[in-house]
């Protein structure tokens, strides 16, 4: 049982609920159970019901699944489009692919990881909306940094737009991308495109080290804070190459224990239900992945940003991996376990994926025209795995002898990282709120947790009007003794 | 493709006013955004109107699709005279609503999407101007599920909205586009 995963006597206690409204049902939520001296009994995250994805795939051609799955998120349609792509390339027999198409597959991946880090970049960038806590001194050094980098918030959005010209120049689009088809691309890169981004990407690199510089700023502002908010120990999942480098785009799994000890290495993502499984819970739509050889009590894991770069031996690109390194001095031997790494580790992340696309754009073969790779046996069953900005994206497939999918499984980032997030904020819970009297800041504080790890609480959908946040104090008969209704669309 | 800047698809790339095609010079330029998927029922209202817009040709128009709004489409306002959000809207009185907006700083739990607001925010905390003139039209959505088309009320608020924003676009003028939003006495959304 997990600490504060369930109270003993749930009837006798209040019930708070942090509750996004939304226009789709059953989106995230935060349920606390208290007592009445204000002590926490119970902490749930409830996420997206992720149900309707399986079925929406399920009786469409193969073919048309890379495009389609676009539109499970309007986030990151480019990892599903990847993902599902690199099951299908397997699915209709292809080969391995050419250099050029896997290189402008990988271009367009990482455009999607420095577009998606850099919308992460500008909110952390704000300061109220990092660490809007209620602290007078915290907020006035963390002023201070923001004033070193006045420019930080312009550059947040140029990274964003840049990023999406990648995708755009691979994909064909910036959405409904149809760029990567099973055995290859249906697009090669232009000498004028490529042009365009190498003229621009010495600059994104700059700001991408400059954002990393602002976060370890911040973190210097009070190191204690930084280094044990929303902190707990958890394992670690991610892909890595042959080496041991972190790979976004292909590689073997790789889980780590939080001592920083292999649980198992290099293993073939298409046997990934060997090493993994899938656990439902009563309370969630959402289902609860833990290492199988561990079982479900310990061992769920991490995957994203923060357990990506610690996971990998290392990163291939110079600048990235010195930040790293200076990073993970702080766990003295160990992982850092903070929820707020989060942070730091992505935008170590976006610098990496910068440099990666300089490397990939100075590679001749970027302009390369052989873009599909021959074609052998057909199979009825495979499985595609990426890194996704938020964490590692399963697609797993079977098809029939007509083409059509029979079987779709897929364990998204935010799944993955179901139970960290739960424990995240069962931490910050149990440090900031227990035996307190409630607040809107102290309930900041879980938010801020929940933003760390920016679930994917919304897949394509968003919501036009206000975006409030209802926090209900519900008594033991169910009554509502109190709803406070907090505009997140404050006025200036 | 109706004017510079991206088209529906996001096929192209400058934004107006900044490179490609020109606006021509005798009417305002107005930039449509029009967002949400339509693969999950009412949300796909936004891109659908859009589409009808995209198909009046008008060469002052640029039409914008995107799954959700986001910081890059404050890039996208540069040199418009006029903006226009376009989006499905649980809030909304049937069949739409419409009304003149600010920037407004936008705080969200989640960095997934923003509102109109947060967008023309983003426009002056970045470009360092006054916005132009932004207004809303919401159109009533009420499900959502992922899988499924338009459904029936909604196709009506679809109708409704283009008959009165397709005048509108004819007249790109701020202060015609606030007197139809007073008649209209749409509360913001």
């Amino acid at each position: 049982m997990f600490r504060l995963e369930t109270a003993e006597n749930p009837q006798t206690l209040r019930r708070i609920a942090i509750d996004p409204v939304t226009r789709v049902e059953g989106h995230g939520k935060v349920t606390l159970l208290m007592d009445d001296a204000n002590h926490i009994h119970q902490v749930r995250l409830h996420i997206v019901e992720f149900r309707g994805f399986e079925v929406f795939i399920e009786g469409r051609p193969y073919w048309e699944v890379p495009v389609t799955v676009q539109r499970l998120c309007g986030i990151c349609p480019v990892s599903h489009h990847l993902a599902a792509v690199k099951a299908m390339d397997l699915i209709a027999g292809f080969g391995p692919l050419p250099a050029t198409a896997e290189k402008l597959r990988r271009l367009m991946h990482y455009g999607q990881i420095v577009q998606s880090h850099a919308v992460h970049f500008f909110h952390l960038a704000s300061p109220d909306l990092l660490l809007g806590f209620d602290s007078e001194p915290t907020r006035r050094n963390i002023v201070g940094v923001a004033q070193d980098f006045p420019e930080i918030a312009k550059q947040g959005v140029l990274l964003r737009k840049f990023g999406q010209e990648a995708i755009r120049h691979t994909a064909g689009k910036r959405i409904h991308g149809t760029g990567a088809i099973p055995g290859g691309m249906n697009k090669g890169l232009t000498q004028a495109e490529r042009d365009e981004m190498r003229r621009d990407i010495d600059q994104m690199i700059e700001w991408a080290l400059g954002a990393v510089h602002m976060v370890a700023a911040l973190h210097r502002t009070k190191p204690e804070f930084y280094n044990h908010f929303g902190e707990f120990e958890s394992s670690m999942m991610g892909l890595v190459d042959a080496d041991g480098a972190l790979d976004f785009y292909h590689g073997g799994l790789r889980a780590l224990a939080a001592d920083g000890s292999t649980i198992f290495d290099h293993v073939d993502y298409g046997t990934y239900e060997e090493v993994l499984q899938e656990e439902a819970k009563s309370w969630s739509y959402m289902k609860f992945p833990h290492i199988r050889s561990l079982g479900a009590e310990t061992g769920w894991y991490k995957v994203g940003p923060l357990a990506r770069v610690q996971v990998a031996s290392r990163l291939t690109t110079p600048l990235a991996e010195i930040e790293r390194k200076k990073m993970m001095q702080l766990g003295g031997g160990k992982p850092v376990m903070g929820t707020l790494f989060y942070h730091w580790a992505r935008l170590i992340e976006a610098l990496h994926a910068c440099e990666l696309i300089r490397d990939l754009l100075d590679d001749p073969d970027i302009l390369g025209k052989d873009l599909m790779a021959d074609r052998g046996e057909r199979r009825d069953e495979a499985v595609g795995v990426i890194e996704a900005p938020r964490g590692t994206l399963f697609h797993h497939y079977r098809v029939d002898e007509n083409d059509q999918v029979t079987f779709c499984n897929l364990i998204v980032s935010t799944t993955n990282n179901n139970q960290a997030m739960n424990e995240a904020i069962r931490s910050v819970a149990t440090k900031y709120l227990d035996g307190r009297e409630v607040t809107e800041g102290l309930l900041n504080h879980i938010e801020v947790a929940i933003r760390a790890y920016d679930p994917c609480l919304s897949c394509a959908t968003h919501a036009l009007g206000q975006m409030p946040l209802e926090v209900d104090l519900v008594d033991a008969d169910g009554t509502l003794v109190q709803r406070a209704r907090r505009n997140m669309r404050e006025a200036r | 493709m109706s004017a510079a800047g991206e088209s529906r698809s996001g096929a192209t790339a400058p934004a107006p006013g900044e490179t490609g095609e020109p606006f021509p010079a005798d009417r305002p330029r107005v930039v449509v955004f029009g967002w949400g998927n339509v693969s999950r029922g009412d949300d796909g209202l936004g891109p659908l109107l859009l589409a009808r817009i995209e198909a009046l040709a008008h060469p002052h128009v640029a039409a914008i699709e995107d799954f959700q709004l986001q910081l890059e489409h404050a890039l996208d306002l540069r040199g418009a005279d006029l903006a226009l959000f376009v989006d499905a809207s649980v809030a909304a009185p049937a069949p739409f609503a419409f009304f003149e907006t600010q920037a407004r700083e936008g705080m969200t739990h989640t960095s997934h999407a923003m509102a109109p607001e947060a967008v023309l925010d983003v426009f002056v905390r970045v470009i360092g101007e006054t916005p132009p003139p932004a207004f809303v039209l919401g159109l009533r959505g009420e499900t959502f599920d992922l899988g499924t088309g338009l459904g029936e009320a909604a196709a009506a608020h679809l109708d409704a909205a283009f008959a009165f924003v397709a005048p509108l676009l004819e007249r790109p003028d701020a202060a015609l586009w606030r007197a139809a939003a007073a008649r209209l006495s749409s509360q913001p959304i």
